[in-house]
């Protein structure tokens, strides 16, 4: 089936008892037992709930695989899914530009539990060979990385890591399983903000996970249930909801995207513009290489700080804020929004400056934020 | 700002307290009041509540409106709108109309004194030789559920505003994404929220929308009295489906232009109704006052046991009542959405065995066809 149908009818879209064309929200904590001797699929609301399981049968079809799991927040996810594979004294190499939160969990965090992380410039193949060793478990990727765009060669790096027996993570939050299906091309355990394109309406937050590997899916299963981080049957049911347009936004939003990316090129006021899908971006052939397209977010460096400052209080049309991927554009600061957790040091060694904003395009008409970005501009 | 980036922006509230993207879901029935004799402009749900405010205001700004109401489902808000005649009064309504809308005028309304005439709304002649002395409104399906009949919007505004008729278009099957009637006269827009503005079949709602100020005030008086109000939740998940309609509208569209050229060349269908196609006898017309031509098809079979064979042989679609979500489903007009008008008329307007109607969904295309194909050639 073609995945905008796959989309609709993700399996248990209907309602067997009823007919219902949507998923019923299974308001419950828990569920009454026949026999006690034998328990039903049904036991208690952390371990499972149908609504639940509707959503993460639909989103495991999207990634490929068999099962995915769904957590109360994106950085619900990447705690439970690194606690479920590594344990004292493994390391962790991460990309180095990572998303600040899963930076902070790494180094504030993990580090009390002897799970040392060290940095790598993503796209530095023989820095990733030099780790790939003992003690180190896990390579925890970001393709394209947040803010900066910069893009990781998967398969070259998940071959390395796996003829190692290190286990390959990748943050697909940016580019969803509409575009980026990294299961299929090597990479063992793919995290989600959910809260972000999957969710699609900025209303929600939620974390998602999925493996290739059925033993590796249990483990996430399991501590899923022993850390209880789950989503509730309401939040499950809205990000079922907007899956339901992940295509028709994604392809829209992708669209946008391009064309604010080459107008942005073109203005007097900008000084680069990062988008994977521009002929200028360095990792642009390994990203199309290894995806359906280059996604709906850009990050672009304006000529002076102070017009950063400027773009921020003038817009009209996107919303200034943290997070992305949703209906309505959003422009972020990283300097102080999403990046603000890493220190001031190592945030400008990555390139994030102060004259750093990022894009995250949402339906509006492209003309309509192009207009207001020229507007806020002077 | 293009409806695009209006749609994209339903629900942002721009000075509320928290900055909060998604309107809030004011799940509260009543208001503390600062002290007597002071409001903060909310007193009780059913009067006005945030949330649906919000709702009322987005859909209002969409159609062109002066102020809009929000109704627990489409015929709640057509109940409303009829509550604004009296006994004695006559409505002019298309004969080819939605069975719900039909069974209320004839078995509610009529009984309270109103008087009912179904007329061909394509035909401006007739629609003009209908009024009478107690003619008071005109209630216009364009196109017609199920059979597509378009009227001139405009035309018909005219004879309205010359005969000073109240001009009632129900816009549920294009929305005001493609066609937005008070731009050509209308003066109340109804809609059934639940099709293609809401979205994804998971609520029920309704819209009246008024021209005037003065119009809004006076639905807004019978929502309050009467009580049929859309609940802030289900406001809230209105808005939400709001955000992608373009985007559902285009897909939907798209697909629905496809698969009524594919119906019109396959062997075993005898007639299609869609108004994008080149046959359709009003394509002119529609054109003219529509972005485009929905995504909303009804064909005919050779027979009634080839409409039910296909319709249990589908796999993709599904065949349920209603019409607008994300996926594509098949209605069987003359047990379902008609089954409330009496035989002989349905037989008169043509509502047989073997019409179906088909709403289409986003899907895959192919897919879609693939799913028509091996249902229309499984042997009944």
């Amino acid at each position: 089936m073609n995945p905008h149908t796959d989309l609709i009818h993700p399996g248990l879209e209907s309602d067997p008892f009823t007919g219902a064309v949507g998923v019923p929200i299974y308001q419950t904590s828990t569920f009454h037992q026949e026999d006690p001797l034998n328990m039903g699929q049904w036991t208690y609301a952390r371990s499972e709930n149908p609504t639940r399981t509707a959503l993460e049968t639909a989103l495991a079809k999207l990634e490929g695989v068999e099962r995915a799991f769904t957590f109360s927040s994106g950085m619900a996810a990447v705690s439970s899914v690194i606690a479920a594979l590594v344990e004292k004294g493994d390391r962790i190499a991460a990309s180095k530009d990572l998303y600040g939160g899963s930076h902070r969990i790494l180094t504030k965090f993990f580090s009390k539990f002897g799970v040392e992380t060290v940095f790598v410039d993503p796209g530095d193949i023989t820095a990733w060979e030099k780790l790939a060793q003992k003690p180190t478990k896990l390579f925890f990727l970001e393709s394209p990385s947040n803010p900066l765009l910069k893009i990781t060669d998967l398969k070259a790096v998940s071959d390395l890591a796996r003829a190692q027996g290190i286990l390959t993570v990748l943050d697909n939050t940016f580019t969803t399983p509409w575009f980026q299906k990294p299961l299929l091309q090597g990479i063992d355990v793919v995290i989600h903000s959910a809260t972000k394109f999957l969710g699609g309406h900025s209303d929600l937050v939620a974390g998602a996970a999925a493996a290739r590997d059925p033993e590796i899916a249990g483990k996430i299963a399991w501590v899923q249930n022993a850390f209880g981080a789950i989503l509730g049957p309401q939040d499950c049911f809205l990000l079922w909801r907007g899956l339901r347009t992940l295509g028709v936004r994604m392809e829209r939003q992708q669209a946008s995207a391009h064309a604010l990316a080459h107008w942005l090129q073109g203005q007097t006021w900008i000084k680069t513009v990062h988008y994977p899908g521009l002929e200028s971006h360095p990792g642009r052939d390994v990203h199309l290489s290894q995806t359906q397209g280059p996604g709906a977010i850009l990050s672009f460096e304006t000529d002076t700080p102070q017009r950063a400052l400027e773009l921020m209080k003038n817009v009209k049309l996107p919303v200034v804020a943290v997070s992305l991927g949703g209906v309505e554009s959003i422009l972020s600061w990283p300097e102080r929004m999403s990046h603000a957790a890493i220190p001031e040091k190592e945030r400008r060694e990555l390139g994030i400056t102060p004259s750093l904003l990022r894009f995250s395009v949402g339906l509006e008409d492209w003309e309509d934020l192009a207009k207001d970005l020229e507007a806020a501009s002077h | 700002m293009k409806d695009e980036t209006l749609l994209a922006r339903a629900g942002l509230i721009p000075n509320e307290q928290f900055g909060a993207l998604s309107a809030p879901i004011y799940q509260s029935a009543t208001f503390r009041h600062p002290q007597v004799g002071q409001s903060t402009g909310y007193d009780y749900t059913r009067t006005d509540n945030p949330t649906r405010k919000q709702l009322e205001e987005e859909i209002a700004r969409l159609e062109g409106g002066e102020g809009a109401c929000a109704f627990s489902s489409g015929m709640a808000a057509l109940t409303a709108v009829f509550l604004l005649f009296r006994t004695g009064d006559e409505i002019l309504l298309s004969d080819d109309l939605y069975g719900g809308t039909w069974r209320l005028m004839e078995d509610i309304f009529l009984p309270l004194g109103l008087k009912s005439r179904y007329v061909d709304m394509g035909n401006p002649e007739a629609v003009l030789k209908a009024v009478g002395p107690d003619t008071k409104a005109l209630l216009v399906e364009t196109p017609t559920n199920p059979l597509m009949k378009i009227a001139d919007l405009k035309a018909l505004g005219e004879l309205a505003r010359k005969k000073n008729l109240l001009y009632l278009v129900d816009n549920t099957f294009l929305s005001p994404y493609l066609q937005k009637p008070i731009q050509f006269g209308a003066d109340v827009v109804i809609h059934s929220g639940t099709k293609y503005l809401s979205g994804h079949n998971d609520t029920l709602c309704g819209l009246a929308i008024a021209r005037t100020k003065e119009l809004s005030d006076r639905l807004k008086f019978i929502l309050n009295a009467t009580g049929g109000i859309l609940s802030p939740f289900e406001s809230w998940l209105v808005l939400r489906g709001m955000k992608t309609l373009a985007l559902r509208m285009d897909r939907a569209q798209e697909n629905a232009g496809a698969l009524a050229l594919f119906l019109a060349h396959h062997p075993e269908v005898t007639k299609v109704y869609y108004p994008g196609l080149r046959g359709h006898t009003s394509k002119a017309i529609h054109d003219s006052q529509a972005r485009g031509a929905g995504a909303m098809v009804s064909f005919r079979l050779k027979s009634p046991q080839a409409a039910v064979s296909l319709i249990n042989n589908l796999k993709i679609i599904s065949y349920a009542e209603s019409l607008g979500g994300v996926e594509s489903l098949i209605t069987y007009p003359m047990t379902q959405t008609h089954a409330a008008i009496p035989e002989e008329i349905r037989l008169r307007l043509g509502i047989t065995g073997d019409l179906l109607r088909l709403s289409v969904g986003i899907e895959n295309l192919e897919d879609l066809k693939n799913d028509l194909i091996q249902a229309l050639e499984t042997k009944i």
